[in-house]
């Protein structure tokens, strides 16, 4: 690799690493000498909450492994906006197939790897909410069921992005996209309907299962570490705001994770086996309205119709996650506990 | 050529049975080749297979329409299928029943072929004292090595002992071996 | 050392030589004893350094072989009929990213109607995916198909499939030799990718490419797949030189004083050359090895003598009629003189067994001229009648 300046992506004070702490408590994404795996260039809409999310992830495990990584990609935004022939924007070796097959493809590699004895170079496959939640549900099913040595990412923005914003199993409730409109008795996204994909994963009782947000950097990173110290099949759901798709400022990408998780709405929890085994207390808890508000896609909710019911109704979504998860800090203080 | 179509129900080992025939008869030095006609995996249901034995390599695939031999496995299967269809007016038929001919309804196609073409064996029976289950298949191709003699039974035997764990192949072999000495006995009578 | 072996043992034998390094498997009617073969040898030891997968799918098991293949290692896997168009969107992409996978594709019609049995639309549907497609007239042909495969397929960075006919072949047991293990490895050097996923080399495999490249791309593959006709043969004669059986991309049957000559794939061939002894006037019999690449000059020479060309297929083109008949017809195109004439036969859809009967009956039509230029081999017409005189009174 040859060397080049890296930048610091001025996120927040909370997320890039807070270069005022001690040096080994620091992200890696504060450290310059950092891979930097998704590199400048690519194409991302401004604010792609996704280009972030691939970057942190994949530096840390970069880290972890020292540089023995291979990653897998699904279609979607990433791979799309990532490889415009002749550039690539990848720091990492890098295998892009079909939208549905990265699980299974990531299969194959770590078959290939440990077979000819590299089993120490390690596998992660990603892709986002569609490739995973449905079109990929199968292979990656089939790849925790055989507890395959990978790490699957979902980058979730909730919708179809790259095709133009259509709903996928991992949208949310009310939430408007261009195949759940809002127009009608019943605007948006349906109730009742949707994956929670990372449950399914524990349903699994695969090694590891983590939901991590881009506004949670120490957080994301230390999932990754454990993630990474771990063999057999583990799946890491990332929450990752798109403001193309989500009706947001580009500015607004990382405060909008940071507010799903203190409103309750995406927990952010770790769990081994299939049971829940640490959870991110909510940091100054807010009503879901401070996080749907700043999103046009939930803007049929609010102004000339307000819909006070389905805001309850989502508060109640974000209430029941609150509860099974034990998301209010304790009264003692509310620090994670690792 | 000699052709055999080899009639069973699913699980009565008529598929294993031309595959054997065709083993042996390649231990013998010839060409041989067996296929069964194909259902799904079904127990209890028709099932047909068919072996050729020549001298050259056999290169026709189809089934086995003028068979110079047939074998029922289960008798049961007489007058459902048409298991005697195409055999040539000096083929053989084997059947495996305790009955006799003339009680199987077979008097008419017994007269229509030289003497001693057309025999009935307890096969089943012998299988049972033998190796222990009322599988008669491998027991049927030691009387159809007599019947015959398009395989020897030495073949068969060899076939049987690679085809088998030991134990399952010996008493096999002890049934095939049974089955001949019985229809040889009864050539010769 | 010859022995009486099955087609699915023999061909799980002969891949098992060739030092598979993965294979993703899934089982589907008729391929799966081989699979089963194949993973028993990995299970109890006697098939070292290979990595047996159980998949959830054939898209599963395509895309776990493009991972692997992609990461280095020989890979390969078996399929057929619905598994293999479950998979369709996989072998455009293998063939795409370079990939040399070979699979044995166990022919066997597709649905609906579901049925299991043999004939050749699975392959011939994906004729056109990019991967190589070599098919064998019998068992001894397919081991040696399969050897010939993993090397043409790695030479060329290309997929290649080798189609066996389901059950008539798979299931059959006739004599077959395989090639010892030393002869294998002397003909099938180790795996060596021309690109290849590591860390002490990173490369972007599977990049998005837009207008400005994509058909140089399509270019550069359509190339590539030319090579393999002349690759295919080199590597044949190499095959025979070392085991001594003979295998060609298009071989010929009593075609030199044949004015009718018959063009076959797979094992329909042995039936059509048996019937053929016994015609009264001379036929030719063409059996193509290799379809895809089409070898076009050597079925135009094979083919420069006929009158008559009668295609047997195992498959056929709603709506059109002939598959393989219509590359003939192109192959045929630019022979000077008057262009022969060309009957679509199609024979043996769904596994209705091809006979030496009804082959013989289509040679005597073609001979008084009655046979027509697309005909069902024995079609049972009253049958049809029925059924169009029933939706007519609809």
């Amino acid at each position: 690799m040859t060397r080049q300046t890296v930048k610091f992506y001025q996120v927040g004070s909370r997320a890039v690493g807070n270069r005022l702490l001690p040096a080994d408590l620091r992200t890696e994404q504060s450290n310059p000498d950092r891979r930097n795996a998704l590199n400048s260039g690519h194409r991302a809409c401004q604010g792609c909450g996704e280009a972030l999310a691939a970057r942190y992830v994949l530096d840390t495990a970069i880290r972890v492994t020292k540089g023995k990584l291979v990653a897998v990609n699904a279609t979607g935004c990433l791979e799309v906006f990532s490889t415009p022939y002749p550039e690539s924007s990848w720091q990492v070796p890098w295998l892009h197939s079909l939208f549905a097959n990265a699980a299974s493809v990531a299969t194959g590699v770590a078959a290939a790897l440990k077979v000819t004895g590299q089993d120490d170079i390690r596998v992660l496959a990603q892709g986002g909410d569609g490739g995973t939640v449905d079109i990929g549900f199968a292979c990656l099913s089939g790849m925790f069921e055989r507890n395959d040595d990978i790490l699957y990412v979902c980058y979730d923005n909730e919708a179809y992005m790259n095709t133009g914003v259509q709903r996928s199993g991992a949208t949310p409730p009310a939430a408007r996209t261009a195949t759940t409109e809002a127009v009608g008795p019943a605007p948006g996204n349906p109730f009742g309907t949707g994956k929670d994909m990372a449950r399914i994963a524990m349903a699994h009782e695969i090694p590891y299962v983590a939901t991590a947000s881009i506004a949670e950097l120490h957080d994301l990173e230390s999932k990754v570490e454990r993630a990474m110290s771990l063999r057999g099949a583990r799946y890491l759901h990332v929450l990752v705001p798109c403001p193309l798709g989500w009706g947001s400022t580009p500015a607004d990408t990382v405060r909008l994770a940071r507010l799903a998780q203190r409103c309750g709405l995406f927990p952010l929890f770790e769990a081994e086996h299939g049971e829940v085994t640490n959870v991110l207390p909510m940091r100054d808890p807010v009503p879901v309205e401070d996080y749907l508000k700043p999103q046009k896609r939930y803007a049929h909710l609010f102004g000339d119709h307000p819909q006070p019911g389905v805001i309850a109704a989502l508060q109640a979504l974000a209430d029941r996650n609150i509860s099974r998860y034990g998301l209010l800090p304790s009264p003692a203080g509310g620090e994670v506990t690792r | 050529m000699f052709e055999i179509r080899i009639h069973g129900r699913g699980g009565q080992g008529a598929v294993t049975a031309a595959e054997l025939l065709s083993v042996a008869a390649f231990l013998d030095g010839r060409e041989a080749q067996a296929f069964p006609s194909f259902g799904s995996e079904r127990m209890g249901a028709p099932v047909a297979s068919f072996c050729r034995i020549s001298e050259e390599p056999i290169r026709v695939r189809e089934p086995v329409t003028t068979p110079d031999a047939v074998i029922v496995i289960d008798a049961t299967l007489l007058h459902h299928v048409d298991v005697f269809g195409g055999l040539s007016p000096d083929g053989y038929v084997l059947i495996n029943s305790a009955r006799g001919l003339i009680d199987l309804g077979l008097s008419e196609l017994t007269e229509r072929h030289p003497v001693g073409n057309v025999i009935a064996l307890g096969a089943t029976d012998l299988a049972r004292k033998h190796i222990g289950r009322p599988l008669p298949n491998i027991c049927l191709l030691g009387a159809f090595a007599a019947l015959t003699g398009t395989i020897t039974l030495a073949s068969l035997e060899a076939a049987v002992r690679d085809r088998f764990r030991a134990d399952i192949a010996e008493a096999n072999v002890n049934a095939a071996r049974a089955a001949y000495e019985a229809v040889g006995m009864v050539s010769h009578a | 050392m010859r022995s009486q072996i099955e087609g699915s043992r023999a061909i799980a034998e002969t891949v098992a030589r060739c030092r598979p390094q993965v294979v993703p498997a899934y089982p589907i009617t008729p391929q799966t004893h081989i699979v089963e073969a194949v993973g028993a040898m990995v299970k109890d030891g006697r098939l070292e350094g290979c990595e047996f997968i159980t998949v959830e799918s054939e898209f599963a098991a395509m895309s776990a072989a493009i991972g692997a293949s992609a990461a280095g290692a020989r890979t390969y896997t078996a399929t057929a009929s619905q598994g293999l168009l479950y998979m369709t969107e996989a072998l455009f992409n293998a063939a795409g990213l370079g990939l040399p996978i070979v699979m044995t594709v166990a022919n066997r019609a597709i649905g609906a109607p579901i049925n299991i049995w043999n004939d050749q639309s699975d392959a011939m549907s994906q004729r056109d995916c990019g991967w190589i497609q070599l098919y064998a007239e019998d068992n001894q042909a397919a081991v040696g198909l399969h050897a010939i495969a993993f090397r043409l397929a790695e030479r060329l960075s290309v997929p290649v499939m080798v189609c066996v006919d389901g059950f008539v072949l798979t299931h059959a047991f006739e004599p077959v030799e395989l090639p010892e293990q030393s002869t294998v490895d002397s003909f099938l050097p180790p795996f060596r990718p021309r690109q290849l996923l590591t860390p002490y080399d990173p490369v972007t495999i599977g990049a998005m490419v837009g207008p400005e490249a994509f058909t140089e791309v399509r270019y550069l593959a359509h190339h590539q797949m030319m090579r393999a006709i002349d690759e295919f043969g080199v590597l044949a004669g190499a095959y025979a030189r070392a085991t001594g059986y003979e295998l060609s991309a298009v071989s010929g049957y009593h075609v030199e004083d044949a004015r009718t000559v018959v063009v076959a794939l797979g094992s329909v061939a042995g039936t059509i050359k048996d019937t053929v002894d016994e015609a009264a006037s001379p036929v030719g019999v063409v059996t193509l090895g290799l379809y895809r690449p089409f070898p076009a000059a050597e079925v135009r020479r094979m083919l420069a003598g006929a009158d008559h060309v009668i295609v047997v297929e195992r498959a056929f083109a709603p709506g059109m009629g002939g598959i393989v008949s219509a590359d003939v017809r192109a192959a045929l195109a630019s022979l000077p003189g008057r262009p022969a004439r060309i009957s679509t036969v199609v024979a043996g859809l769904g596994g209705r067994a091809v006979t030496k009967a009804s082959i013989s009956r289509m040679l005597a039509d073609a001979h008084t001229g009655k046979l027509g230029e697309l005909s069902f081999l024995d079609l049972r017409n009253d049958v049809v009648e029925r059924e169009l005189a029933t939706g007519r009174s609809r």
